[in-house]
């Protein structure tokens, strides 16, 4: 099935990205995670009027893709999924919002315009900041970093494991699909009286696995806690970068960058 | 119905992280308790196969399209409403995570919209008062037990999706996202879910089914003597609390803008004489005495989100000359960034 191959492919080329070596690969996680976070929150803090202000916004992870060599292509692949919502929210705004902001020339340009491409350009933005700190960044660290933050180790460890089993998973699924799909040519899905069974017998195979597998885990010393080895250390520098961020992040929403450099030229 | 950061106001997606947030360490608190840690992989391989059922197309009989599973309400059916709602936290993070769907940010919403009310409104509410009750007796054992398991998936399903609907709509619109009327919004969101939930709710029913007939000893509650109902009361009332305060807390935001009953009664019933028939003196406490503008005063700073907008929403700048001529520079601070970066990176690959 086409789409769980896809999904397959994405995880293996995110593990590729993560594997790669450079400056932000380096960075202590947590220091990632926050600076994230901080641009993400200020991102979407600002009014929906303020496009200009927003523009200069895009300077960060232009920045990040160009320190850390990932390609943008992998991450515009993404945004398929999350911009239909956005966009479909954000086009009824010229519709209902007809108050006009701004006049270039003989064209005049109405709220709800500006306020649809703030909207889209937030809903970009995040995204690009999500896809920067996990394409650099491997799971485990990332995990590391949660564990920091002081986040349960139960909920860290789970979501260490599924990650590493959803990949199992969905190779077992995709198998078990084309498997299916061979014995019944032509068909577009699942049909219904394999509705129950063909995820059913899955679930039930995987379920008796996870005891022998948690067994073993104990035999091998898990003692509910998984031990991070390989974290990178949190260097002057980084911590130098996410204050030189932060202090950005704060000038761009305080005043409107773009705005006051223009009137130096106007 | 993966929100994206876009969609929320910084304010709202705290609120969302702090309610998901608690529900997971009440959650992460009850497994330790009972020492269900053993659930552990257990957990993460139906987390995991969650993850990919949902990839599969199910062929929906007389129509040419296709629907998908609705996790939370198999999770909670197979796993309990804890550990099924951190195994739900986790998917929606790895979907975030890696495949861009719901925003970083929007996790606490999306956690909530999907998992809280999949996992514990479906658990306490539909799934547990369903399969303890004795409805359908008279059909014996098994019959029962299997119409009560198509009645709890459908109707779980269905509830919680038209649940977490719902919220969407309502985060959007006190986050001040879209122009589109709450109502209009609300109105186009349900009949959608209402179809989804159905579709959901059977593909689950079948799964749950399947269990149901070769494994039942795994189902939650199929056996009621098997498992004691401690603390199932309490457990209800807390869950019914916080969505009280939740949904409670979230329409008072909506508030309209005109005085409330009190303010009304002592500052905003002039004409009446409203506060003279309090035994209140007009000038002191009228509508525009000293006491009514200082409240005012107090009322602005105080305010969460004042009348639902942003403190600096009057003077938000709309775009200008010099803001596209600011733009402009920097789209060129952009170029010159991407140039220098290939420039190194050249430079790097030619000395390795």
């Amino acid at each position: 099935m086409d789409k769980i191959n896809h999904a397959l492919d994405e995880f293996r080329e995110m593990d590729a990205l993560a594997a790669q070596d450079s400056p932000i690969h380096r960075m202590h996680p947590l220091v990632k995670l926050l600076i994230t976070l901080a641009y993400i929150l200020c991102v979407v803090s600002f009014h929906k009027y303020q496009l200009s202000a927003l523009a200069v916004m895009v300077l960060f992870p232009i920045l990040m893709f160009q320190l850390s060599g990932i390609p943008v292509r992998t991450c515009f692949y993404k945004l398929r999924i999350v911009l239909p919502l956005v966009c479909a929210v954000g086009l009824l705004n010229p519709f209902y919002d007809r108050a006009p902001l701004l006049q270039l020339g003989s064209i005049t340009v109405s709220g709800g315009v500006v306020s649809m491409i703030t909207l889209m350009l937030k809903g970009v933005f995040a995204l690009m900041a999500s896809f920067l700190l996990i394409a650099p960044t491997p799971m485990d660290s990332l995990c590391a970093a949660l564990r920091k933050l002081h986040v349960p180790s139960l909920l860290v460890t789970l979501l260490l494991l599924t990650y590493r089993y959803v990949a199992v998973m969905l190779r077992e699924v995709s198998v078990m699909s084309d498997a299916y799909h061979l014995r019944a040519p032509g068909q577009k899905g699942i049909h219904i009286s394999a509705w129950g069974s063909f995820l059913g017998q899955l679930l039930l195979r995987s379920m008796d696995r996870a005891e022998d597998l948690y067994e073993s885990m104990l035999l091998r010393g898990f003692r509910g806690e998984f031990y991070y080895a390989e974290v990178p250390k949190c260097t002057a520098g980084a911590v130098a970068f996410a204050l030189g961020c932060a202090a950005f992040f704060a000038a761009a929403r305080c005043w409107d960058l773009p705005q006051l450099l223009g009137n130096l030229f106007t | 119905m993966h929100m994206a950061d876009a969609l929320l106001a910084p304010t709202v997606a705290a609120a969302m992280y702090v309610a998901s947030g608690t529900a997971a360490g009440v959650s992460v608190h009850k497994l330790r308790k009972d020492d269900e840690t053993q659930k552990l992989p257990v957990m993460a391989v139906t987390a995991a196969l969650v993850f990919a059922g949902q990839m599969i197309n199910y062929t929906i009989p007389g129509t040419g399209s296709s629907g998908h599973m609705c996790g939370g309400m198999l999770l909670t059916g197979l796993l309990g409403p804890q550990a099924g709602f951190l195994s739900m936290i986790v998917i929606l993070a790895i979907q975030c995570l890696f495949f861009a769907d719901g925003g970083l940010l929007a996790l606490g919403a999306n956690v909530w919209n999907m998992a809280f009310y999949g996992c514990f409104v479906g658990y306490y509410l539909i799934w547990r008062p369903i399969m303890r009750s004795n409805l359908f007796a008279g059909m014996g054992a098994k019959a029962a037990g299997r119409t009560k398991i198509i009645v709890a998936s459908i109707l779980g399903c269905v509830i919680t999706l038209l649940l977490g609907a719902f919220s969407v709509v309502l985060e959007t619109s006190l986050s001040g996202i879209t122009e589109l009327p709450f109502g209009t919004f609300l109105g186009v969101m349900l009949p959608i879910h209402l179809a989804i939930g159905l579709i959901e709710g059977l593909i689950t029913t079948a799964v749950l089914l399947f269990v149901y007939e070769s494994r039942p000893e795994l189902l939650r509650d199929v056996h009621p003597g098997a498992e004691k109902g401690k603390g199932s009361l309490a457990t209800t009332i807390v869950v019914l609390a916080v969505a009280a305060a939740l949904v409670g807390g979230g329409l008072s935001l909506l508030a309209s803008s005109n005085p409330d009953g009190l303010e009304w009664s002592l500052f905003g019933n002039s004409e009446a004489g409203y506060s003279e028939n309090m035994g209140l003196n007009e000038d002191d406490f009228g509508v525009q005495s000293a006491a009514a503008d200082k409240a005012a005063g107090i009322q602005e700073k105080t305010s969460f989100l004042p009348d639902s907008s942003f403190s600096d929403s009057d003077s938000a700048a709309g775009p200008s000359v010099s803001g596209l001529v600011g733009s402009a520079i920097v789209a060129a601070l952009v170029l010159l960034i991407c140039f220098v970066g290939g420039f190194f990176r050249k430079k790097n690959g030619q000395k390795q």
